[in-house]
């Protein structure tokens, strides 16, 4: 149980192997280990919710989650939100909103988004404020924000 | 984070003989949201971590309507609001689970880890403690049964020996005519620490006019939660009106020993603990009567 572990688990629908230090959080085995850097550091404690990926359905920050931690589990980041035949719809509509600016909290957004939006299709802009009261954004004032989210639930 | 050994026992009594050997060499994480923080920030130190999350027993979610609830120790605050018989069962503890952290963080969190945590702003501890919550726990001697409101013992402290750990918390089955309620005071509208919690739960009589009894506790106003006995028990046999309500949230006041710090002054805290107590034992009264 020292020293490197293997964990096998599935990163955007495909099974992968990574070898990790117990002490290394999923954040820094997906950025670092991995070399998926879609997944943002910011406060690196539970606070700003950039490291936002989808764990078994549930979004988490993944700075809290240790790289161990992921054996068995199914995970989405950043880089399974688009496919080959394009964008997902709520990035889609992340730009036509300009829901960003810096760029570093919007992976975050984009997963705890569609971490709502899997679950409740057709939640509206209380629930979407809310929801979404574990991202951090500095620059848009979240407007934008909630406003490209409830362009894509069905809620309107 | 300094390295450390990672074990994920699958068996109370795997986790307890790893505990028990290691005694303060090793810590036990269920969420991990406290203690990874802890331990980056260099707070705690660990060189084995002991994770709970894979073990069945901690993973019970048990309820009927005679026995109560059984709640694990590792389950996380989603699966507790997301199910809708404890929802319609525990009002009290949903308006705790449902404003820890963000919803990242109730996807990991957990009331037994928020309790062992101990600190003393924990959103959950007081109305666990209101509904009259107690801890099962299991060490080498085999298992004992502890008081929610003994559990905490000093900031970060908690009354688990080394090689025990805490399995679950049972809380009593609601009855007729009662409820629950916990409000927190903080400057924003979402993920903050409490600058002041209170948690409330009342059983009236059958017309609803009168109080059974009741039991508040407090968060953020000493150095651990506090069960305000005394202002709970003031409320036992009485009618339910201002003057009653007024005089149980003085006696809260009086039981508060707060201190003045970087998110609210004594003066201010002891002001929160009444207009708290206040709404909490109202809402519950609210809810104990059904509307």
């Amino acid at each position: 149980m020292a020293g490197v572990t293997q964990v096998q688990t599935t990163l955007n629908g495909e099974v992968i192997n990574f070898l990790c230090e117990p002490r290394q959080s999923l954040l820094e085995c997906l950025r670092d280990v991995l070399g998926m850097t879609g997944t943002k550091e910011g406060c690196n404690d539970g606070n700003c919710g950039a490291c936002t990926v989808i764990m078994d359905g549930r979004i988490v920050d993944s700075c809290l989650v240790l790289g161990v931690e992921a054996e068995g589990k199914d995970i989405t980041t950043i880089e399974g939100m688009a496919t080959p035949e394009g964008l997902h719809p709520l990035q889609q509509s992340f730009l036509e909103n300009a829901a960003l600016q810096c760029g570093i909290c919007t992976p975050g957004f984009l997963l705890a988004s569609k971490g709502l939006l899997d679950q409740e299709p057709d939640a509206d802009e209380g629930r979407i404020r809310h929801w979404l009261a574990g991202n951090l954004c500095r620059c848009t004032g979240y407007d934008k924000i909630v406003r490209a989210v409830l362009q894509v639930s069905k809620a309107k | 984070m300094e390295p450390f050994d990672y074990l994920s026992p699958s068996s109370i009594e795997e986790a307890v003989k790893t505990l028990a050997s290691k005694g303060d060499q090793a810590r036990i994480m269920a969420g991990g949201t406290d203690m990874l923080v802890q331990m980056r920030a260099g707070r705690r130190t660990a060189p084995l971590v002991v994770d709970i999350k894979e073990i069945p027993d901690l993973n019970v979610v048990s309820y009927d309507a005679t026995n109560g609830l059984t709640l694990g120790a590792a389950v996380p605050c989603y699966k507790i609001y997301q199910d809708e018989t404890l929802s319609a069962a525990y009002p009290g503890l949903m308006d705790a689970a449902s404003l820890i952290g963000g919803i990242q963080i109730q996807g990991r969190a957990t009331i037994g880890g928020n309790i062992c945590n101990a600190a003393p702003s924990g959103d959950s501890i007081p109305v666990v403690i209101a509904l009259g919550g107690v801890c099962n726990i299991a060490g080498p001697n085999g298992t004992r049964q502890l008081p929610v409101e003994e559990m905490c013992t000093a900031p970060g402290r908690n009354a688990l020996a080394d090689g025990e750990i805490l399995v679950s918390v049972s809380i009593p089955a609601p009855q007729a005519k009662s409820g629950a309620s916990y409000l927190r005071f903080i400057p924003r509208n979402e993920m903050d620490i409490a600058v002041v919690g209170v948690g409330s739960s009342v059983q009236l009589d059958a017309s609803g006019q009168n109080f059974v009894s009741a039991r508040i506790s407090l968060a953020s106003v000493a150095p651990t939660p506090v069960f305000a006995k005394e202002a709970g028990d003031s409320l036992a046999g009485k009618p339910v009106n201002e003057e009653t309500i007024q005089a149980a949230s003085e006696l809260a006041q009086a039981a508060a020993k707060p201190i003045s710090d970087m998110r609210g002054t004594i003066r201010q805290r002891t002001h929160l603990v009444g207009v708290l107590t206040r709404r909490t034992l109202n809402i519950a009264i609210e809810r104990a009567r059904g509307g």
